[in-house]
């Protein structure tokens, strides 16, 4: 081991000596670096981030496009119209697109993959949203129309995500490997464990507009070799880099460090299936535990805004929510003496990535405070998902820290088999009547009640809403600062 | 920490003290390699009852401060005392090595001495199976324990002392071998003596120089393995401090602190070096046949 520190200081030494300007003539390529590798390449079929972070707007596209502000435009649709109750909606496709493959682009193309998402097999991240269609009609081959079983505001916005690429029926059973899309971009080469490459399709619709011919994407999981990465000069551009390596970055003139918001929640979760944690007491204990302030300065270096609810500020109807539950060690004492519960020892399953780390061992010692005793176990992703997250369960942990970055998604606490384990019938009605309020004003001031209602019952201890520093070259332009999902979009990057 | 402890006295109980004593004082890196090693088990005994702030200590708003009079050493990036880090992680590191170090002695031993006393199928036996374990290094074993049991301390502890075991058995069925084609040995069968008792009346004792010399090396490594399991988040597990932890924690931040880097990397650099000195001295010191060779 210390013959691998050698090297390593060996390297490190050498990043740090100041670089010649590497000489740049007019690039049309760009190496971008990301932390985490997908596991396979159909955004529809599993949830990892990453899978969307490499494909969505570049190999697949979606009817709907997100942009940076979280606004909505026209991609594979030209336009679209809601009926009055928001439950109905005709989507105008655009005409003369083709796959990758040379199929053409329809309709039912269009019918085909949402239904696919929606069927009892399906794996798709937002199944829930897609067995919401009473149904997918294709009057004509530019035309889809979605009849929803309740109201639906965000639609639009839904379909736009990773969830809902549109794919080829013939090539969708091998997209994990073989991806095919409609997007300005093809797959070149994967490397596993190393790289992948996209390629620019010389046949996409609008191929002119694609500045760079060729993107790598390398995967770099250690901040320490991800600042080493940037700073030797062999990635141009890191979204959502490790936030330690970020202070030192501000100060290189070779960087612009874009911090952007998200729509994240970093949460504390509770597995509300095991006693004592069904009591509300013991919960609330838990979250009166919790220094928020010590969590984002430790875990996130700083970079996070307080949450109390599973709702992000700028969303609609958010409500700040951080005093229902707030920092309270001496409450928290007297909360578990009420409930009865003397020497809890919780089990705290933590995945890899850094701020759920730190963030464990900076829980671990809050709840030692008030005497409870976290029991910390290091795991990796795989074994998270299956043994913590799985909605098949066995949702074998008490505690957990995890980021959930998907925009929107309080319908998840409905779900019966999600991990949080919450299933209070109360405030499934009232997500359902917020989905059924078609005006903007009743669904923020219910929206606003939902919130309440998940810190008031302590569902979860609520943490920050994470922004994302993203390092880019200083010449590496279209490159967003806004993080509204997990993307991103090489059609808008190019060299000054 | 007692059997490293006791090294020195089981050997003295053999020769005479005040020779011994004498020698070993005027042994250079015998006498570096017990301070250091002294040093070490100091540290961690002293954690046992003191350590200047408690290492679980989380003050994430002074985080990443450099030496000052309340913090000797620093804090680490969650606000904790790193001096208290590194006393308390000698404990876990000194802890996991004597029963590595434990385990594969015991085990080791007894299978070298039957191998060296029965001969034929028997040794065959256990020679093959300990080089079949050989062949899997500590972290290899420590993997697939962890995938297991799931990673921690007993692991990393189970996983080293396997991993000590072969050393072991094939030291002491060299050296019993020896013994036993050694005339003293001839006389005790030929008046009657068992294979048991004559293991453990003249093969033994007369193996044990060599065996103490051997577990302060192989203590050497276990503390290099430990460090290295808990650095790849095998062995000890948080929020219990640990060197090789410390270092990993420390590696993310290699720019902007790289001190967090030194200070566990010394500790152990310190403790291994230490303890391959004193077991340098012992060879020299308890085997003066192999200290004429060199």
């Amino acid at each position: 081991m210390l013959k691998k520190l050698t090297i390593f200081a060996v390297a490190a030494a050498f990043i740090a000596a100041p670089l010649p300007s590497f000489a740049q003539a007019k690039k049309d390529s760009v190496v971008m670096a990301m932390a985490l590798e997908p596991p396979g390449l159909d955004p529809t079929n599993a949830a990892a981030a990453a899978i969307a972070e490499v494909t969505l707007y570049n190999i697949y596209e979606t009817l709907t496009k997100i942009n940076e502000d979280g606004s909505v435009s026209p991609l594979l649709a030209e336009s679209w119209q809601a009926s009055p109750d928001l439950k109905t909606y005709t989507f105008k496709l655009r005409k003369g697109v083709k796959f990758q493959n040379g199929e053409a682009f329809d309709s039912a193309a269009v019918k085909f993959s949402y239904d696919r998402n929606a069927a009892a097999t399906s794996t798709n991240k937002d199944k829930s949203l897609y067995q919401s269609f009473e149904s997918v009609t294709a009057p004509d081959a530019d035309t889809i129309v979605i009849a929803l079983k309740y109201s639906e505001p965000n639609l639009p916005f839904l379909l736009g995500q990773a969830s809902g690429s549109i794919v080829e029926p013939k090539s969708a059973p091998t997209n994990v490997t073989q991806p095919v899309g409609t997007g300005p971009y093809q797959l070149g080469g994967w490397v596993k464990g190393s790289s992948i490459t996209l390629n620019k399709w010389a046949d996409y619709r609008n191929a002119s507009a694609i500045k760079l011919s060729k993107v790598t994407i390398r995967f770099i999981s250690d901040p320490a070799a991800q600042i080493a990465a940037l700073l030797s000069g062999d990635v141009d551009a890191f979204p959502r880099v490790a936030t330690r390596s970020v202070a030192q970055l501000k100060a290189d003139p070779r960087f612009t460090v874009l911090v952007g918001g998200s729509k994240a929640k970093t949460i504390v979760a509770i597995n509300e299936r095991k006693k004592p944690l069904d009591d509300v007491r013991v919960r609330r204990a838990i979250l009166a535990a919790i220094d928020r302030k010590a969590m984002i300065d430790g875990a996130a270096d700083g970079f996070g805004t307080p949450i109390g609810s599973f709702y992000t500020p700028g969303s609609l109807g958010f409500v700040d929510t951080t005093g229902i539950n707030p920092y309270d060690p001496e409450k928290a004492k007297q909360l578990l003496k009420e409930a009865g519960v003397t020497n809890l020892e919780l089990s705290l399953k933590l995945p890899p990535p850094p701020y759920a780390r730190a963030g464990g061992e900076i829980l671990a010692a809050q709840l030692a405070k008030v005497g409870i005793t976290a029991k910390i176990e290091n795991v990796e992703w795989a074994q998270w998902l299956s043994q913590v997250f799985a909605g098949t369960g066995p949702h074998n942990f008490d505690l957990t820290i995890v980021s959930h970055v998907e925009p929107f998604d309080l319908v998840k606490i409905t779900e019966s088999d999600y991990y949080l384990g919450y299933n209070n019938e109360a405030f499934n009605t009232l997500y359902k009547q917020i989905m059924s309020t078609p005006d903007e004003a009743g669904r923020a001031k219910l929206l606003g009640d939902a919130q309440k209602m998940l810190a008031t019952d302590a569902v979860a201890g609520f943490l920050y809403q994470p922004q994302w520093p993203t390092v880019i070259n200083k010449k590496l332009k279209g490159v967003w600062k806004e993080v509204p999902q997990f993307e991103n979009d090489f059609s808008a990057w190019s060299w000054e | 920490m007692t059997a490293s402890a006791d090294a020195p006295t089981v050997a003295t109980a053999r020769k005479p003290a005040t020779g011994f004593w004498r020698r070993a004082l005027r042994h250079r890196s015998f006498v570096l390699g017990g301070l250091l090693s002294l040093l070490v088990i100091g540290a961690a005994l002293l954690s046992l009852v003191w350590t200047p702030w408690s290492p679980y200590d989380i003050d994430v708003a002074s985080k990443l401060k450099p030496p000052t009079a309340a913090h000797w050493l620093g804090t680490d990036v969650l606000g904790r005392d790193i001096a208290s880090l590194l006393l308390v992680g000698a404990r876990s590191t000194i802890a996991v090595g004597i029963i590595a170090v434990g385990i594969g002695l015991t085990f080791g031993v007894c299978l070298g001495l039957l191998a060296a006393a029965r001969k034929g199928w028997t040794e065959e036996l256990i020679m093959r199976m300990s080089d079949f374990t050989f062949a899997f290094p500590a972290v290899l074993s420590a993997i697939m324990l962890a995938a297991v049991a799931g990673p921690g301390m007993l692991t990393s502890i189970t996983a080293i002392g396997i991993f000590q075991i072969p050393t072991f058995v094939r030291v002491t069925r060299g050296s019993a071998s020896a013994i036993w084609a050694r005339e003293f040995v001839l006389a005790a069968r030929a008046s009657g003596k068992g294979t048991f008792l004559i293991t453990i009346e003249h093969v033994l004792p007369n193996i044990l120089s060599i065996l103490i010399v051997q577990a302060t090396i192989q203590f050497a490594l276990a503390i290099l393995a430990e460090a290295g399991l808990s650095y790849l988040g095998l062995g000890t597990q948080p929020p219990q401090p640990s060197w090789g932890r410390m270092l990993n924690d420390a590696q993310t931040l290699l720019f902007q602190s790289p001190m967090l880097a030194v200070y566990p990397g010394a500790a152990i650099a310190v403790a291994v070096l230490g303890l391959n000195l004193l077991g340098d001295g012992l060879r020299d010191l308890l085997d003066p046949r192999l200290a004429r060779e060199r």
